[in-house]
């Protein structure tokens, strides 16, 4: 079937806000290249699941090819329609299913070489989608906050690398009830500027008492969504005829009930960690790649005004030995590998910061948990310098903001 | 307005075509030109010059029969910031002090291929760019440069071997090719299933060990062939299961274990054609920057031990050529469609943009070249070196090696 071929019934499948979104557009639809709209119906059969910046840019992208004239859109897409496919994915259930086709069709395009003719047409649609609706700006100035280093009694390797040259260092840090003072801090943000899904507390370990106003998630807490997914990735692998990509589908297709979530009201946040187990590559196994994935994916979908991210031990990877032993012990940690892991999360933290809408003002802290060390970024601190002044990780942000 | 906005449209879509048109090949030639400048500093190395000297290997005087290659294939991938950057050169410090200075060193090797790890390893077998899928085991459908060197040279199935990290890999010897294809490939040995044999199965408890791809860490293609995998032990290497599982405790990685076995297969069949992929690196995929940092450190220090064993063993001295050279690079930080280190997802040019190092016999020391060429030209350079002719290959002969 093609594009041209849609009806509104055929959306009946999906859930009902999603049909009820994408039943207004049919005719816009319509018109769209067939290795274009099947990304744009994998966003749209998850909204009833998104978080409300992820719908209102959604929402703007179909209301901006609802405007377009026939001809607009014959120019707007002419990279995609240059993109040639298989029958195979043309006959492929694509609007039920548009997820498992635009894996199918990731695999086509790298297989006849198409890839760099569709990542040239994707960036050029997204240039063009940003210019007439531009990302809408934030109500206050974002703040994202890491904390790295649990656990790690010293360090002599210098921290913050990536960083240095786009902020001010401090070796002066007062390390005194740390941890509570930045999560008082970004609840009372919280509560200032009281934003659905807006503040976020990300925890590679067990989470520190926190207020409930903020969205928080943590790698402990879902111990046991990660047991439940383990076993079940277990047994889909014993099974014959299973392979990679037919358990990538599988794993895509799981829902929070799958895995013993599934509390009412919570819909979208489970959602939000399932995709982080399923989709993620490494956070079913590390914490420090959970932590960072987690940030990631909170900062690319929820677009949260503030975010903090501290960072916890990850298992250590067994070495050839211990693993012939067949020890059955606790996992060992290794906190130095993990604040190595942690301080490229930081930068990685920041960087997806500056993805976001008025990234220019935001302010960014991030601190070597329990010492001395911390580096603050944000736009009235000098770039590139160095302090060792006495002050509170308050101060800094104060500095920063 | 709809006019209007029609030729703004027109004048954006204009700048944008030749914009994103022109940049991967920019970008690629200035990641050329910021290695060569970080190799310049670090190893000394020179710009090489287009007016080559006729036939290095020639003047090497070793004859094309008595000439080895030993391939080995940077495992899984690293990228600039974490080697040849200032700040990475502190996890290569065998290749830049080492290596590098007596290496011909190519700054600008692309990859116009599918980026999977067998996919992209067959496509530098065959010369060719593959599209197999790459998580199925299946054969290349073109030749491989073993079976080139075996039928064309007449050489024994143990003139040429491939070590690889992968169950995924045991069919990278030969291709499916018709005129080719079973018979006339390398044998393939592959450690981890060797150490499956040995330990009998292994069972739940060697999971972690015998993790099989990093790229799908859930997934372990289940090979057959126990036993044989054991005789390959006995006979090939002379090494007994006990000495084996012994040295095998001792041992950090997979890679180590490939190179133990290396090692091994180079004292006790001394093959003319020796393939290695290292896969230690792609630990990235799991996310943990220490661990790939890690991965590229012993890599790093893996291929100097080869490079000794190369010049300590009697069959080899002399006579060897050794290359090393990633299948790819890995994604850059500026990618938002990726995530930086941990994949090579997005096909941006720093990872289809890597480097190849040739070293020892016929070789020249100490030069870099910053001219773009592809993966694919591995196969016919080495047809040139060793004497046999790749048919099927798409690459070029690299003239600033022959």
């Amino acid at each position: 079937m093609l594009p041209a071929d849609l009806k509104p019934e055929q959306f009946n499948g999906y859930p009902p806000e999603a049909r009820k979104l994408v039943t207004g557009h049919v005719a816009a639809l319509q018109q769209l290249p067939l290795s274009f709209l099947p990304s744009l119906l994998r966003e749209v059969i998850e909204y009833d699941f998104k978080f409300p910046a992820e719908r209102r840019a959604l929402e703007n992208e179909l209301a901006n090819l609802k405007s377009l004239s026939a001809e607009q859109i014959k120019d707007w897409f002419q990279g995609f329609a240059q993109i040639l496919l298989s029958s195979q994915l043309e006959h492929s259930d694509w609007v039920n299913a548009p997820g498992q086709f635009v894996e199918q069709l990731s695999s086509y395009l790298w297989t006849t070489h198409q890839l760099d003719a569709f990542r040239t047409a994707a960036l050029a649609y997204a240039d063009r989608l940003r210019a007439v609706a531009p990302p809408e700006l934030p109500p206050a100035r974002r703040l994202g906050i890491t904390v790295i280093g649990q656990g790690v009694a010293t360090h002599d390797e210098p921290l913050f690398r990536k960083l240095r040259a786009h902020g001010a260092y401090f070796s002066g840090v007062k390390p005194e009830n740390g941890l509570e003072l930045l999560l008082n801090l970004v609840a009372a943000r919280a509560k200032a500027h009281p934003v659905p899904y807006g503040h976020w507390y990300i925890d590679g370990g067990q989470a520190a008492p926190y207020d409930p106003v903020l969205t928080c998630v943590s790698y402990h807490a879902l111990e046991s969504v990660r047991a439940a997914l383990s076993g079940k990735i277990r047994a889909e692998i014993e099974r014959p005829g299973m392979g990679p990509e037919a358990l990538r589908t599988i794993l895509a297709q799981m829902r929070p009930a799958d895995l013993g979530l599934g509390k009412a009201g919570e819909a979208v946040l489970d959602r939000f960690q399932v995709k982080l187990l399923t989709e993620g590559s490494g956070t079913q196994v590390f914490s420090t790649t959970f932590a960072q994935w987690a940030a990631r994916e909170a900062l690319r979908r929820a677009q949260p005004l503030t975010l903090l991210v501290r960072f916890a031990p990850r298992q250590r990877q067994k070495p050839m030995n211990e693993m012939l032993s067949a020890s059955h012990d606790v996992a060992e940690l290794d906190p130095l590998g993990s604040l190595i892991d942690a301080d490229m999360g930081a930068y990685y933290n920041w960087l997806n910061l500056q993805r976001l809408p008025g990234a220019e003002q935001s302010s960014f802290l991030v601190w070597f948990e329990g010492h001395h060390e911390a580096i603050a970024i944000g736009p009235s601190l000098p770039r590139g310098t160095e302090s060792n002044a006495a002050a509170g990780l308050d101060q800094l942000l104060a500095w920063a903001s | 307005m709809s006019s209007h906005c029609s030729l703004q449209t027109a004048k954006d879509r204009a700048r944008l075509a030749a914009t994103r048109a022109s940049a991967p090949q920019e970008l690629a030639r200035q990641l050329a030109c910021s290695r060569r400048e970080f190799l310049r500093r670090a190893a000394g190395v020179a710009l090489g010059s287009s007016l080559l000297p006729s036939s290095l290997i020639a003047r090497a005087g070793i004859s094309t029969n008595k000439r080895k290659v030993v391939v080995i294939t940077f495992g899984g991938g690293a990228r600039d910031q974490e080697t040849f950057a200032p700040e990475g050169q502190e996890n290569i410090p065998h290749l830049i002090r080492e290596l590098i200075p007596q290496s011909t060193f190519f700054t600008q090797v692309v990859n116009r291929g599918i980026l999977g790890h067998y996919v992209a390893t067959a496509s530098l077998a065959t010369g060719v760019y593959e599209t197999i899928n790459n998580f199925a085991s299946l054969p290349p459908e073109h030749p491989t440069v073993f079976e080139y060197f075996r039928k064309d040279l007449k050489r024994p199935a143990s003139d040429a071997w491939v070590v690889a990290p992968s169950n995924g890999f045991n069919r990278i010897g030969e291709s499916s090719h018709r005129s080719y294809g079973p018979g006339l490939g390398a044998r393939v040995i592959l450690p981890k299933h060797l150490l499956t044999a040995a330990t009998s199965g292994g069972g739940t408890d060697y999971e972690h060990l015998l993790r099989d791809n990093y790229e799908t860490p859930f997934y372990t293609p289940e090979l057959g062939g126990g036993e044989f995998a054991l005789q390959q032990l006995g006979m090939m290497l002379k090494l007994s299961v006990d000495d084996f599982k012994t040295h095998a405790r001792t041992l950090s990685s997979p890679d180590e274990l490939s190179v133990y076995i290396v090692r091994q297969l180079m004292r006790q069949q001394a093959p003319s054609l020796l393939w290695i992929t290292m896969h230690d690196i792609d630990i990235a995929h799991a996310g943990a920057f220490s661990l790939y940092v890690d991965g590229i450190r012993r890599t790093d220090r893996l291929c100097a031990d080869i490079w000794k064993t190369i010049q300590s063993e009697p069959e080899y001295a002399g006579k060897t050529t050794l290359f090393i050279l990633p299948d790819f690079g890995r994604d850059s930080d500026d990618d938002s469609g990726g995530n930086g280190f941990q994949h090579h997802r997005t096909g941006d040019a720093p990872s289809r943009t890597t480097w190849m190092m040739a070293l020892g016999a016929g070789v020249r020391e100490g030069v870099v070249f910053d001219r773009p060429m592809e993966s694919t030209d591995l196969v016919p350079t080495l047809g040139s070196m060793l004497g046999f002719s790749p048919a099927l290959a798409q690459g070029k002969p690299i003239p600033e090696l022959l």
